[in-house]
């Protein structure tokens, strides 16, 4: 198996710019600075041909950020993307050189099937304007490749000359899977897909994505804070904190020996469908703030276990069992 | 065990332009002392409503057509609005989904707490209300509350907010708290803080609670009862074990199927085929026979009547015997 995606070191910061009150303050020798958000921050992956990879983590891990950077909607501030080996990530905002063929093949699922979708275009034409715009297609094609995309999706062709506004929400996103597919991509992103459909859709939904994978033989990065979702769909997960990655490793291995004392919180605060009484033993606290991240390891403050050496020292990523990575002190 | 909650053939309708909606129709469920309910339906299914209904908060074109509502055996349909109004917020509590948007930003945290206080015992003291705030916020786990209670609502993060909502619901010690999806806008980490200082609460103080949620986990864990919704009626309720392990409307069954955990890893998951209805063109007779597995011809003419199993069990559905075999 080949790796489709090469993720290296890559990081996005956010930076508040300062406002002008500050700057005539700093003008009398007083030294505001710029606040600088670390939303992802240094992370590297690969991720192997029609593997579903799992990205999962509380709001505000960097989860979301990471995915629209490999999915070009983001330039990055460091690191490096490739793409069937070839390097197709930009740093600068104006000067981001797309890299059309690379684009096509990496395709995003949205949240939300309500904003992501034109109000005012019929469905037909937002399927098919990428692939014309692209010349994919002909113009006068485009009804009868429209036509095979809907029933790929399970809509039937009726769908193609009404507006959005005239589908529920399991449709809209169906809808949004199929712009995906218009362009023939190789990779998805999937951006919690599925977290704003109702519970009896979201299995067809989640169906629907496991037939893409083996009818088109796709790749998944799913983007989700649902660990059930995860549990059933991923090969491989990756579980973020702060922005940075805490622990990988395969789905089977992650659930069954988690190693990282986050990850360990995280699997044990899902509700299950016991209905044993369950006491809960949350997390401590709150997630702190991206823009003045604990010293040492993020985690120390809410964690169990965390002792001196937590406090002051970064704990590095390694290798714990074979292809399961942690960083976490305890495993030195 | 003493009622807190009766509910009988509720039946709450919005008036709307494009026709009539029959958001609840015909519910009947009980609530004891202490006990924690769930309220469990798809978005649409009239458990805000029913929830809404309770505390008395329908607006036009909605009303309540028929039915009852007894809070401790004193009817609150035919209940003045002072009465309402002396009971909600007193007796009667109630937790929404979105803790960003249900406390005022621009009054501090102590203001909107004491305010609580206040408008249902008029002799209390500043200082003794500050106090009984202050610890109330302590009970559901805010650290260093005294502090905490000058801030503003933008200064707490969502789960902090939430337990803010939390406790001042819990202010009055009121007998019962509508809980309409509290966890929802929350993270995993926070959800379980929060599932655990509610379980905590009625506990210590005796408070009932009606949980309303999309989430069969969620209540699974802390009900002790659950009602499952579904277009506007209430098709099965019973004890928790009975929902979850054994059953009986062929809903309640595809929707236990259909979470992930319950399939086997990577093969598709058990799907409930079709989609919501629209509650302006809900099918004749019952409302889920077009997505049902077990349609029998009766199904498509006339409306299930509820049946009882044992005490607490009820079910709407013609079939759910043959189902069962």
């Amino acid at each position: 198996m080949t790796d489709i995606l090469k993720v290296l070191q890559v990081s996005k910061n956010f930076v508040k710019p300062i406002d002008i009150a500050s700057k005539v303050v700093n003008m009398f020798g007083n030294f505001y600075n710029q606040e600088v958000v670390h939303a992802v921050d240094n992370v590297s992956f690969n991720v192997t041909s029609g593997e579903v990879v799992g990205v999962v983590g509380e709001s505000g891990c960097g989860k979301s950020t990471l995915g629209r950077m490999i999915a070009g909607i983001l330039p990055l501030t460091s690191g490096k993307l490739d793409f069937h080996d070839q390097h197709y990530s930009g740093f600068d905002e104006g000067n981001y050189k797309h890299n059309s063929h690379i684009d096509l093949k990496i395709q995003m699922i949205f949240q939300d099937p309500f904003s992501s979708l034109n109000p005012r275009q019929k469905i037909i034409d937002i399927i098919s304007e990428a692939p014309i715009h692209h010349k994919l297609i002909s113009k006068k094609d485009k009804k009868y490749f429209v036509k095979d995309i809907l029933n790929k999706v399970g809509l039937g062709t009726d769908a193609m000359d009404r507006f959005p506004h005239q589908f529920s929400g399991g449709q809209r996103q169906r809808i949004g899977i199929a712009r995906a597919l218009a362009v023939s991509p190789e990779f998805i992103v999937c951006d919690e897909s599925i977290a704003a459909l109702d519970v009896s859709i979201q299995a067809q939904v989640i169906n629907l994505f496991l037939k893409l994978r083996q009818d088109l033989n796709l790749t998944y990065l799913f983007i989700s804070h649902d660990i059930g979702v995860i549990q059933h769909i991923a090969d491989r997960v990756v579980v973020m904190y702060l922005g940075q990655i805490v622990e990988t490793a395969s789905s089977d291995e992650i659930f069954s020996h988690p190693n990282h004392p986050y990850t360990k919180a995280l699997l044990e605060g899902v509700p299950t469908l016991d209905t044993k009484k369950k006491i809960y033993t949350p997390i401590k606290g709150e997630i702190p703030s991206p823009i003045n991240p604990p010293s040492g390891c993020y985690f120390h403050p809410r964690c169990k276990f965390s002792t001196n050496k937590c406090i002051t020292d970064k704990p590095s990523y390694k290798e714990v069992s074979p292809n399961h990575f942690s960083a976490c002190h305890l495993n030195s | 065990m003493e009622t807190i909650l009766e509910i009988k053939n509720l039946k709450t309708h919005f008036f709307t332009k494009a026709g009539l909606i029959k958001a609840v129709d015909d519910i009947s469920f009980k609530i004891k002392k202490g006990e924690i309910v769930g309220l469990v339906g798809e978005s649409g299914s009239g458990k805000s409503i029913t929830g809404f209904s309770i505390i008395g908060l329908i607006d036009a074109p909605g009303r309540i057509v028929s039915g009852s509502i007894n809070f401790k055996n004193e009817p609150l349909l035919n209940a003045s609005s002072n009465r309402m109004q002396s009971l909600r917020g007193n007796r009667l509590a109630m937790i929404f989904q979105d803790p960003m948007m249900t406390l005022n930003p621009v009054l501090r945290i102590d203001t909107q707490m004491i305010e609580t206080i206040k408008a249902h015992d008029k002799n209390i003291s500043n200082q003794e209300a500050f106090r009984r705030c202050r610890d109330t916020l302590g009970l559901v786990g805010i650290s260093s509350p005294e502090e905490r209670m000058k801030a503003y609502p933008h200064q707490f993060s969502g789960g902090m907010r939430q337990r803010v909502c939390i406790a001042i619901a819990m202010l009055n010690k009121p007998d019962l708290i509508i809980a309409d999806e509290p966890t929802t806008a929350l993270d995993v980490t926070i959800q379980g803080q929060v599932i655990y200082e509610m379980q905590e609460l009625c506990k210590k103080t005796g408070t009932a609670l009606l949980w309303i949620t999309h989430d069969l986990a969620v209540v699974a864990g802390i009900a002790s009862k659950i009602c499952v919704m579904y277009a506007g009626r209430i098709v099965e309720q019973g004890s928790v074990d009975d929902i979850i392990n054994k059953p009986m409307h062929p809903y309640t069954i595809g929707l236990i199927k259909s979470v992930p955990s319950q399939n086997k890893k990577g093969e598709p998951l058990h799907q409930i085929e079709g989609m919501v209805p629209s509650m302006l063109e809900l099918p004749i007779g019952c409302a889920f026979h077009d997505r049902c597995t077990k349609t029998i011809e009766k199904c498509k003419i006339e409306k299930p009547i509820e049946t009882n199993q044992s005490d607490s069990r009820v079910i709407r559905c013609f079939n759910f015997k043959d189902i069962r075999k």
